[in-house]
């Protein structure tokens, strides 16, 4: 088995308007890999993300996505979702009437292709859900519906542990959340974190990275990665900004 | 054994010499023979059959509806056609439509009651079940029979309240229901008696003709509580297309009736059907309404809260797909003080369905300190469908705290990208939306019926992804 994990290759992504957001994005992470993105806003850091999921709200795309050996660019989301690649969102979506336990287990069976046991599955989101520090009411409660920003993010941790992926890309899943919170979440991350499952983390500041060992950062401005490097490079960034790299 | 006896009323009635090279012929309009012959054969008693009578009159007299969904395709003349039973329209299994025996299938409904759904066989057969829960409810004194025999047996219970809930006068459908009304339940719960399991329609054994006419009175003395289940939710199958059923409901003081039904008509059908509830001092009247099907729907329950302290609590969803019509709502009177009405209606439309949100809060002038709170949610699956929503709020005095919210959305893309990402198809993420857009009303349900509903959705829904 290869130990590359993700390749993206010469991944363009143009808006309605013909502006272009993405402008050639290559990416490589191997398995056991934790890979950062940095940008100011607007850099098409989410746009990364989506796209690596072909989201259908973006017609014009070019490039190649290659996951664990398969060429997904062109599959549904759902499809590369059950390949094995999780996104933590920015914004998770509120789904009135679809509880957290019904949904995970739902979704758990989609991407394992198998049934499943149901005592097993409430004793993990239990202890889980104990470890990411949730109330246990909220497996209950209809998703994401009056959640805080803070029990949103967390509960997209928990829904990655749950579904335990090969790629978890987590879309600044530490944004407006407080140093508990971060903490909380960063956990998480060491909690899945294994040899052969890999994070990508798009990230404005470098707090939540502070327990993580980060192999590689990728700085993208203005749709393209402008710089490489060890998470030394985040530190950089974190001090000076990305001014340096601004045309 | 009814079923005999309306075979006879079509050869009294509507047999015709040969000479004419018709079997039969139908004779036009609804006249005051076709009803006495209506009475005579179900050998009504006398105040009833004045009911009729005048109610054929009333009928005679009243217009049809000049607002709500258009009703020409009713040709009234043709009414006797209607009611007519439908034994006679020589139905057979094979004359079900295929939709029809399809859904059936996917609902799981077992071969025997589907006939019967459909009005072609004998009616599903639960007398063991239906008979060893009689015997333990007449132990309270509860009574709990079809509106024929209870016209024979309780005929002073009846006779006090029988088209009194709802006056004859309401409307021309009304009017038209007391004329040839035919079959339903009947149901007493004395004073104090609360009855711990909901009762079904669904175990009693309907005469062949019911279904279209039918009548529910259900009488809760002082104190007493009820939840009863009208219905299920495999579409019930008419050759004819009219459905003009009514109910009577009455919650003494201090009592507590829930009256849920899954209403799913056939596409054809116009389903014209008056309820009305009357609510005592401190009583509390829940309404838990699901209405699929039909093709024209105009369906207003109504909690009248007379009685101080009375409470009512609506909760509804209407599913209309291509081709249907579904004018829909709730109607409270607060006439009492410190009433109080919740009002839930949800509405999905697809393919071109048209939902309305048709609703009346009148408080009146007895009715300082009343609150009422409206929530209507409208949700479209496509451009194409058509939502809308029509209240009227008629308050007359001060002392009041209303609310009223209304939401009309779509499915969004973002949340079915979000669903899919974690490995669920387009299909079942716009499925699992829906489902939990009606949650609020299955939760309310009985499981099995919970069951059958989110089944029925996930069938209405097939083929509306794409």
């Amino acid at each position: 088995m290869s130990k590359e994990l993700l390749k993206v290759k010469d991944l363009h992504i143009s808006a309605e308007d013909n502006t272009e957001i993405l402008k050639g994005i290559d990416l490589t992470i191997n398995k056991g890999e934790i890979h950062v993105i940095m940008g100011p806003n607007g850099s098409g850091k989410t746009t990364t993300a989506n796209a690596i999921f072909n989201n259908p709200a973006y017609i014009d795309k070019k490039g190649q996505v290659i996951f664990d050996g398969e060429d997904i660019t062109n599959l549904k989301t759902d499809e590369i979702a059950r390949k094995g690649i999780f996104m933590s969102f920015q914004l998770p979506e509120e789904i009135p009437g679809i509880s957290v336990s019904n949904f995970l287990k739902v979704a758990k069976g989609k991407i394992t292709g198998k049934p499943i046991k149901i005592f097993e599955f409430k004793d993990e989101l239990k202890k889980n859900m104990e470890e990411l520090s949730i109330d246990p009411e909220y497996a209950d409660r209809s998703l994401n519906v009056g959640f805080s920003g803070g029990e949103k993010k967390k509960n997209e941790i928990l829904q990655m542990l749950t579904l335990n992926p090969k790629l978890a890309i987590l879309d600044e899943t530490d944004s407006g959340l407080d140093v508990d919170a971060i903490r909380t979440v960063s956990k998480g991350i060491e909690m899945f974190k294994n040899d052969e499952n890999a994070v990508l983390i798009i990230t404005h500041n470098t707090k939540i990275l502070h327990s993580l060992k980060v192999d590689k950062v990728h700085i993208l401005v203005d749709g393209k990665i402008v710089a490489e490097g060890d998470r030394d490079l985040a530190n950089v960034i974190e001090q000076i900004g990305y001014s340096d790299y601004k045309s | 054994m009814a079923k005999t006896q309306i075979e006879d009323i079509n050869r009294n009635i509507y047999d015709f010499k040969k000479e004419d090279n018709y079997d039969y012929k139908i004779k036009k309009g609804l006249t005051k023979e076709i009803v006495e012959e209506i009475s005579k054969q179900k050998n009504d008693p006398d105040w009833m059959r004045e009911i009729r009578l005048h109610a054929l009159e009333v009928y005679n007299e009243l217009e049809l509806p000049t607002w709500g969904p258009d009703l020409s395709e009713l040709n009234m003349d043709d009414i006797a056609t209607y009611v007519r039973p439908k034994s006679k329209l020589n139905s057979s299994w094979d004359d079900v439509p295929e939709d029809i025996k399809d859904t059936f299938d996917r609902l799981g409904i077992p071969e025997a009651e589907k006939e019967s759904l459909a009005g072609v066989g004998a009616q599903y057969d639960s007398e063991v079940v239906y008979h060893s829960m009689k015997e333990e409810l007449k132990k309270q004194g509860v009574i709990y029979t079809d509106m024929e025999t209870a016209v024979r047996e309780y005929p002073d219970l009846v006779k006090s309240h029988f088209m009194k809930c709802v006056p004859v006068n309401d409307h021309k459908f009304v009017a038209l229901h007391a004329a040839v009304w035919s079959g339903g339940s009947f149901v007493y719960v004395p004073k104090g008696v609360k009855v711990d399991v909901p009762l079904q329609s669904y175990f009693r054994l309907n005469s062949p003709e019911s279904g279209q006419f039918e009548h529910t009175l259900i009488i809760v003395e002082e104190g007493a509580s009820l939840h009863f289940i009208e219905g299920c939710s495999a579409p019930k199958y008419n050759k004819v297309n009219l459905h003009a059923g009514c109910v009577e409901l009455y919650v003494g003081d201090n009592a507590h009736l829930r009256y849920s039904t899954i209403e799913n008509w056939s596409k054809n059908m116009l389903n014209l059907n008056t309820k009305k509830a009357l609510c005592g001092k401190n009583s509390e009247m829940e309404w838990v309404s699901g209405s699929f099907g039909s093709k024209i729907s105009m369906l207003y329950p109504m909690s009248i809260l007379n009685g101080e302290g009375a409470r009512t609590e609506f909760t509804g969803i209407s599913f209309a797909g291509k081709g249907q019509n579904l004018d829909n709502g709730f109607k409270v009177i607060h006439n009492a003080p410190n009433t109080k009405s919740v009002i839930n209606a949800k509405s999905i439309s697809k393919h071109g369905g048209k939902c309305t949100y048709r609703s009346l809060v009148r408080i009146t002038e007895n009715a300082p300190k009343s609150k009422s709170s409206v929530s209507c949610e409208s949700l479209m699956l496509d451009d194409i469908s058509v939502s809308d929503t029509i209240p009227t709020n008629d308050i007359r005095t001060d002392e009041v705290e209303f609310s009223h919210e209304a939401k009309i959305g779509k499915i969004s893309d973002k949340a079915i990208f979000y669903l899919m990402s974690r490995g669920i198809s387009e299909e079942d993420a716009k499925a699992m939306i829906v489902r939990g857009f009606a949650y609020p009303i299955s939760k309310e349900l009985p499981v099995e019926y919970a069951v059958e509903m989110n089944n029925l959705i996930n069938l209405e829904l097939e083929g509306a992804i794409g």
